[in-house]
């Protein structure tokens, strides 16, 4: 049916923008707050970890509800940057920069969730507090997942008031303004949580 | 200040100079001799009168068509109606914005003005440009409201005043096509109708009688080239003439556009 195609593309992106939100956005503060257990120490974080482990059907969990998603707003999220223009030279508005940002806070995110997972979730190792320390005891590696885990949450914190616009929540320009703040201080309290958290691995267990 | 030579062999400098000496006015701007036809830049230095705005700038230009150094050349092509910022058709680029020349005053504008045609449109010659897609973008989303027949339909319903209001404000959208030219996300890699096609779609689904038409345009909105290509850079607020709050209005048929979407596949 010709109808049901043309509306192909708005179906494909609002999954995109739904699934930036649900379920790959509450994934990340779920793996923010947990990664933060650290800074109450190695135990802390390692039986947090276990009770993750604990969830029954976790491989399920975690292919459908966040693999899968998260590939497609990847994935899309790539294709959206690429047909995307840019043009902050000529037009240096703060939306349009915000706009440009998120564009390229979502490359960086796609290239570092590549690895993190590689040297994580897929490195054949346990999920410990004594692995995550081994790793960030790299400067590297520990400045990688610093650039990474600012980018993700500038990502996810914009997303929410870009995702606000694209559904209709937020509509005249005042509560368009008061979200630009409260999503810039939900950046920064959330950069801050993360970045906490990444120091904390880098202090030896007990 | 660099000296020029004009043709009539006066010698003086482009910025104002106190012994009543002729000032003049430098343009740099876009030629293009054809559709296909590559383009290059040109300098002019047109006699100042007070009061200029950029058309009267190329109405100089047209006059005596000489570049900066007073060699000829053929005289730079463009479109205008107006002359008051109702017509929409003189918008070109003009110091990197899109903006009407009819309005672009030379007193309020930095020296050399640079002056460009609208890219994002087929460029038919030097400043004029073919925004027949804008039209195109009109008949999509049925910016107009529905009311020949064969018989009397009698007065239709009244709108509330205090929506006449906003609406009006929409409604005062002229197709300049700045709107378009100024978003990152209408480009040869997409489809998008542009801001302005969103916007009067919402005008008309307020109107009472164009209410009646609403769910084909919500349609429209949701198929090639609608609502979800907009990716909330939100440029075309800022370089609308008119000053029309479209992304007030795109955040709003995002809305109306979810509940249909939505209303309509439950209903099936
Ligand atoms: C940590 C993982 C990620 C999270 C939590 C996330 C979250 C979000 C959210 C909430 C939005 C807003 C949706 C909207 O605009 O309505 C968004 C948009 C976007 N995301 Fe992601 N995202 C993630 C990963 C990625 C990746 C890997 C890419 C790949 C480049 C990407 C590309 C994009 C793009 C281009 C947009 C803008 C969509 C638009 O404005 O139309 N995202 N993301
Ligand atoms: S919405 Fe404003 S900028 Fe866009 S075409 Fe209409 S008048 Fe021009
Ligand atoms: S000539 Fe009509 S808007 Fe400039």
């Amino acid at each position: 049916m010709v109808q049901a195609d043309s509306h192909s593309q708005f179906l494909l992106r609002r999954l995109h923008t739904l699934a930036g939100v649900v379920p790959v956005g509450l994934f990340l503060l779920e793996h923010l707050f947990t990664n933060s257990m650290a800074t109450n120490g190695a135990a802390a974080f390692n039986s947090a970890a276990a009770t993750i482990e604990s969830i029954p059907f976790l491989h399920f969990i975690e292919f459908f509800f966040i693999f899968v998603p998260l590939i497609y707003h990847g994935v899309y999220g790539l294709y959206v940057a690429f047909t995307s223009g840019y043009n902050s030279g000529q037009f240096p508005w703060w939306r349009n920069v915000m706009f440009i940002l998120q564009r390229l806070t979502g490359i960086i995110t796609f290239v570092f969730i590549i690895f993190h997972l590689w040297t994580t979730r897929f490195s054949g190792k346990a999920p410990t507090f004594e692995m995550v320390h081994q790793l960030v005891s790299n400067p590297a590696y520990f400045w990688f997942m610093l650039i990474g885990t600012v980018a993700a949450t500038f990502h996810f914190s914009n997303g929410i008031w870009s995702f606000c616009v694209h559904w209709g929540i937020t509509v005249g320009q005042r509560a368009q303004r008061v979200m630009s703040y409260v999503t810039m201080i939900l950046f920064i309290v959330l950069a801050g949580v993360g970045v906490d958290a990444l120091i904390a691995f880098t202090h030896t267990a007990s | 200040m660099t000296e020029v030579a004009t043709q009539q062999g006066r010698s003086t400098t482009e910025q104002v100079l106190e012994n009543g000496q002729q000032k003049f006015v430098h343009l740099r701007i876009q030629r293009q001799d054809g559709p296909d036809a590559q383009a290059y830049m040109q300098e002019f230095a047109v006699p100042y009168t007070p009061g200029m705005n950029v058309i009267s700038c190329l109405m100089e230009i047209r006059t005596n068509p000489v570049d900066k150094n007073g060699r000829p050349v053929t005289p730079v092509v463009w479109e205008m109606n107006c002359l008051e910022e109702v017509c929409g058709i003189c918008t070109m680029v003009i110091n990197g914005k899109p903006r009407q020349a009819c309005t672009s005053l030379v007193d309020k504008l930095e020296q050399p003005i640079d002056i460009k045609p609208m890219r994002t449109f087929p460029v038919i010659r030097d400043l004029m440009v073919d925004r027949g897609r804008m039209f195109d973008a009109l008949k999509r989303v049925k910016a107009w409201i529905p009311i020949d027949g064969t018989y009397n339909l009698g007065p239709g319903p009244r709108m509330p005043e205090k929506d006449r209001q906003w609406a009006y404000e929409l409604s005062r959208c002229f197709t300049c096509g700045a709107c378009v030219e100024a978003c990152p996300n209408v480009n040869d890699r997409t489809s998008f109708i542009g801001p302005f096609a969103l916007s009067q779609a919402r005008l008309f689904n307020e109107h009472p009688t164009g209410m009646m038409n609403r769910a084909d345009r919500l349609d429209a909105l949701m198929g090639e080239g609608g609502i979800h290509e907009c990716g909330n850079a939100q440029n075309c607020v800022e370089v609308c003439p008119k000053g029309i709050p479209l992304t007030t209005s795109i955040a709003a048929m995002n809305r109306q556009v979810t509940y249909h979407a939505m209303g309509a596949w439950l209903k099936k």
